[in-house]
């Protein structure tokens, strides 16, 4: 507020609008919303997918996964689902995890393995589709 | 830690085991276990493509693999924690616009979103042995 001591018309609700004292504002609750409404229809195209993989031979496989509509609709569930997870098990760390060493420590490894699942996802289903 | 003795006599806030369990608080829980689950269900769809992407006999070790009793367990296990997560993910898309917080539909829709997880798991693995 007017710590300076000069007049202001400034309230503190102007410091609590955008990025708040986290300094990340509600950045994660909404990416986290999107990418839940996204992940619904993407996880019925991936059971269906899946479904028409089960059984079949690794060429019957690959020639499905590397017909570009599967291929994209793979990468969006791949993407969504490790940039939401990775949103929720940060908020499991914070609620559980108090110490700030051991917190940072697994908020690292947990970016770190959703980036690797999710470019591992990525790389496979690209190669599948430009072969190799 | 010194005073040990006021510490003991200060109240703590409820835990979890102070309450009765509910049906909304044990899908609140699941809410969250099938979430973390699904984190680490990844690594079976990494596993899956980065296979499919490497050749054919390395996709038949994960086939045998995810084929064998253990494997279909856990795939059992992970189907239906998707289709938990996503149904229990919609009521909370609709708990966030402010819709079915009332006495029945609160209880209705914890229903719903655990019969529907069960009953749509059961249609996936029945249409999977049908198709393959």
């Amino acid at each position: 507020m007017a710590d300076s001591g000069r007049p202001t018309f400034e309230t503190p609700l102007k410091r609590v609008r955008g990025l708040g004292s986290a300094r990340s504002g509600t950045e994660h609750f909404w990416r986290q919303r999107m990418t839940a409404i996204a992940g619904i229809p993407l996880t019925i195209a991936f059971l269906v997918i899946v479904l028409a993989t089960v059984g079949k031979s690794h060429a019957a496989v690959v020639a499905t996964l590397s017909h570009p509509l599967v291929a994209i609709l793979m990468m969006l569930f791949v993407v969504t689902g490790v940039v939401h997870m990775r949103i929720g098990m940060q908020v499991i760390i914070e609620d559980y995890v108090h110490e700030e060493l051991p917190k940072i420590g697994l908020l690292a490894l947990n970016t770190f393995f959703s980036v690797a699942v999710g470019l591992g996802c990525v790389y496979a289903i690209l190669k599948l589709s430009f072969g190799a | 830690m010194a005073d040990s003795k006021i510490r003991a006599e200060r109240p703590l806030s409820p835990h979890l085991q102070i309450y009765r369990p509910m049906l909304t608080m044990v899908l609140s829980i699941v809410h969250r276990i099938t979430g973390a689950a699904l984190y680490l269900g990844t690594i079976l769809l990494a596993a899956w493509l980065i296979s499919a992407a490497t050749g054919r006999s390395g996709f038949e070790q994960t086939q045998w693999l995810f084929g064998s009793w253990i494997g279909r367990l856990v795939l059992l296990v992970y189907t239906w924690a998707l289709l938990h997560h996503m149904l229990g993910g919609i009521k909370h898309l609709a708990w966030d616009m402010g819709y079915g917080f009332g006495a029945e539909a609160r209880e209705a829709t914890a229903k719903l979103t655990l019969a529907g997880s069960v009953g749509l798991t059961l249609v996936v693995w029945v249409v999977a042995y049908l198709v393959r």
